[in-house]
């Protein structure tokens, strides 16, 4: 494999990975706080359109990202109140909005449809990001170097900082959080809203990056790996990272090997092994003493009623 | 994954047999307008297939005017969801249903059936009854004309193929490409990547990518986004649009697409039932029925690329081109096709190897 290549690849890697990341970060979150939000999906297409619509009409795919991030937490608001509020099912709750992103992403982009736009271009200055050495390290999208501080952000909020404890708390004992005074459902209400924001960049990654177009389903579910990602990686963010980057280097090399000729299997069963191989070491590494059950949150999916 | 299904899977063995032992054909009377409704598997909005049948849809009401009224449902699951929605528009006083997918095969026939007075018409599939016809397209004249203008413009002489699944429908296509392009250059080679989805935006992009970093310079797809394109745009190869003119993706690498333009079959169709002439039918159309077009040549082709690929085009029209003509050697170098001799229909829709030149 060559220099260039294998630069490539790495490039090739960053940009699979990302988008999931960066969802997963925010489904991470979520899911501390107790709060099970299958929506993910949903969340994503409505970003996507609202960053590609945005990008279209002001001509700053920046300000799209921006756009995204506040749509889909609007549409997470819609499931905060639902779940939180009226203490619906989350799990069905979760569905429906996938649904509801399905479709109403459809609807809002029915007018986008045949269009491009401008790609979200590079933070660093061209010389750098275009040059075939340095690209590896400068030529990515600003979203790539985002997921990567998110990660460290997510980590260092939920493990080091004292909301970050409360809210953990919150998703290991609502009942007692509640009872010490903690404000459960407004933290979860948080939590919900940076969820969909994450989701909502994670899906403007797709229509101004990797591919700076609107069609239908346009994620083509990869807001469902994102949540499989979370529950894989043991709801952490370091593992999260490490998933999401597997995925991607295992779907690269995939598609590299059969562009390279290399066809001695048969061509669904390279596509299934990203899945395979991110759920075989993940399932590996993840497993300790303890059980996936123990694991999880303990609250996770379990709606709540402040008892007087 | 389930969208296999969706497509032209014609690889059955009886793909050629039809259903029809039974009952007198309908007695012909003519009618002041027809009802027409137009059942799609996936959304109007991708840009690919569907949308490509909704515009035909759209050419039937502009060229039939107030004669025709045309409804649709999109996004219909193949199976028993499909059978509820084609009922309940033959009960709803539609004159014709077409069902545009594979997958509706089974589900059209049973109602078709069960409402002898309702015409159905079904894409892509291979069974007919006395009031249902069967209609598909010989995407593979397309295919030629790409790999015609693959062939004379691509410096590496290497082709990339970001494709689906290999059913007959797709390698058909690969095949066709191939032959055209090493027949303007003998040394050329197609590398098929999978990417095992119909849709998958990021990954057919990927594919994309891939294929360019092993240094093809002509990218070419059988998967409905147009991400391959922009894929190519980005980095200067040229590439061509599926399904429809795919330029607005990208303006320089975009030479040429295959057009599926089922409106003239459309108009067609529900003249015969004004008229009172329709009879149930199986037909596989191509550019000499105008079901297939090439979008405009980018005028960045050169002169003579123009030219050979507008030769192709007119030459299938006048019916004396025909790809799969020997001699033709699959990839292990065996005759496959003497010297002049044609591959039988039968044999092209269960078509299941490769010619000299693919690496798939």
């Amino acid at each position: 494999m060559s220099a260039m290549l294998l630069i490539s690849v790495v490039m090739g890697i960053a940009g699979a990975a990302t988008p999931i990341l960066i969802a997963a970060l925010g489904e991470l979150v979520v899911e501390k706080s107790g709060v099970l939000n299958l929506g993910v999906e949903g969340m994503m297409l409505i970003g996507a359109v609202t960053a590609f619509a945005v990008s279209v009409h002001t001509g700053s795919p920046a300000l799209g990202c921006l756009a995204a991030m506040l749509a889909a937490a609007l549409s997470s608001l819609i499931f905060a109140v639902l779940t939180l509020t009226l203490t619906a099912n989350q799990v069905a709750t979760g569905l429906a909005l996938t649904i509801f992103g399905t479709g109403v992403s459809a609807l809002a982009g029915a007018p986008y449809v045949g269009i491009t736009t401008t790609r979200l271009g590079s933070i660093f200055p061209q010389a750098l990001a275009e040059d075939p050495w340095l690209r590896v390290l400068f030529g990515h999208s600003p979203l790539v170097y985002l997921g990567l501080i998110l990660t460290f952000g997510v980590w260092w909020f939920l493990a080091r900082t004292r909301t970050g404890l409360v809210l953990r708390a919150v998703g290991e004992g609502d009942e007692a959080a509640h009872s010490i005074g903690y404000p459960v459902l407004k933290i979860r209400y948080l939590a919900i809203l940076f969820g969909g924001a994450m989701a909502g960049l994670g899906g403007s990654y797709f229509s101004l990056v990797l591919t700076p177009m609107w069609a239908e389903r346009l994620t083509a579910g990869r807001g469902w790996i994102a949540i499989a990602l979370v529950v894989f990686a043991s709801w952490r963010p370091a593992w999260v990272l490490a998933g999401a980057y597997l995925f991607g280097a295992v779907i690269t090399l995939e598609l590299q090997s059969k562009a390279a000729g290399f066809n001695a299997f048969a061509p669904e069963f390279l596509s299934s092994l990203p899945y395979l191989a991110t759920i075989v070491v993940l399932a590996v590494i993840s497993a300790g003493r303890r059980s996936a059950k123990t694991r999880a949150p303990a609250c996770l999916g379990r709606p709540f009623r402040a008892s007087a | 994954m389930f969208e296999i299904t969706r497509r032209r899977l014609l690889t059955t063995a009886g793909s050629l047999a039809t259903v029809s032992a039974f009952g007198l054909p309908a007695r012909a009377q003519g009618k002041d307008k027809v009802k027409a409704a137009f059942v799609y598997v996936g959304p109007v909005g991708d840009y690919g297939y569907s949308f490509a049948h909704d515009q035909g849809r759209k050419f039937l009401e502009e060229k039939l005017g107030d004669k025709v009224e045309t409804s649709f449902v999109e996004n219909v699951a193949e199976g028993p969801d499909a059978e509820r929605v084609i009922r309940q528009l033959a009960q709803g006083g539609n004159d014709v249903v077409f069902a545009t997918s594979f997958g509706f095969m089974n589900p059209t026939l049973k109602v078709a059936k069960q409402f002898p007075d309702v015409k159905f018409e079904h894409a892509t599939g291979y069974m007919t009854a006395p009031n249902m016809a069967a209609y598909n397209s010989r995407f593979y004249q397309g295919r030629a004309v790409l790999g015609t203008i693959a062939g004379m413009m691509s410096k590496s002489g290497k082709g990339g193929y970001v494709a689906s699944f290999p059913i007959p429908e797709v390698v058909m296509g690969i095949d066709a490409f191939t032959l055209a392009a090493r027949k303007v250059n003998p040394n050329f080679t197609t590398q098929v990547v999978w990417v095992s989805s119909w849709y998958d935006p990021a990954k057919e992009a990927d594919a994309a990518k891939a294929l360019l970093d092993q240094g093809v310079d002509v990218i070419t797809q059988h998967t409905d986004s147009p991400a391959p394109l922009q894929a190519a745009e980005q980095r200067g190869a040229i590439a061509f649009g599926q399904a429809w003119d795919m330029s607005s993706f990208a303006p320089n690498a975009h030479m040429t697409a295959i057009v599926d333009h089922w409106g003239p079959y459309y108009v067609q169709e529900v003249q015969k039932l004004l008229d009172g002439t329709w009879e149930s039918h199986d037909v596989w159309l191509g550019m000499q029925e105008d079901v297939l077009e090439m979008a405009p040549f980018n005028p960045k082709m050169p002169d003579d690329v123009k030219a050979a690929a507008q030769k192709i085009v007119d030459e299938t029209k006048a019916g004396t081109y025909e790809i799969f003509t020997g001699p033709i050697k699959d990839q292990k170098g065996e005759l496959k096709a003497k010297d002049g001799e044609r591959i039988p229909d039968a044999d092209l829709l269960k078509l299941d190897w490769y010619v000299e030149g693919v690496n798939a």
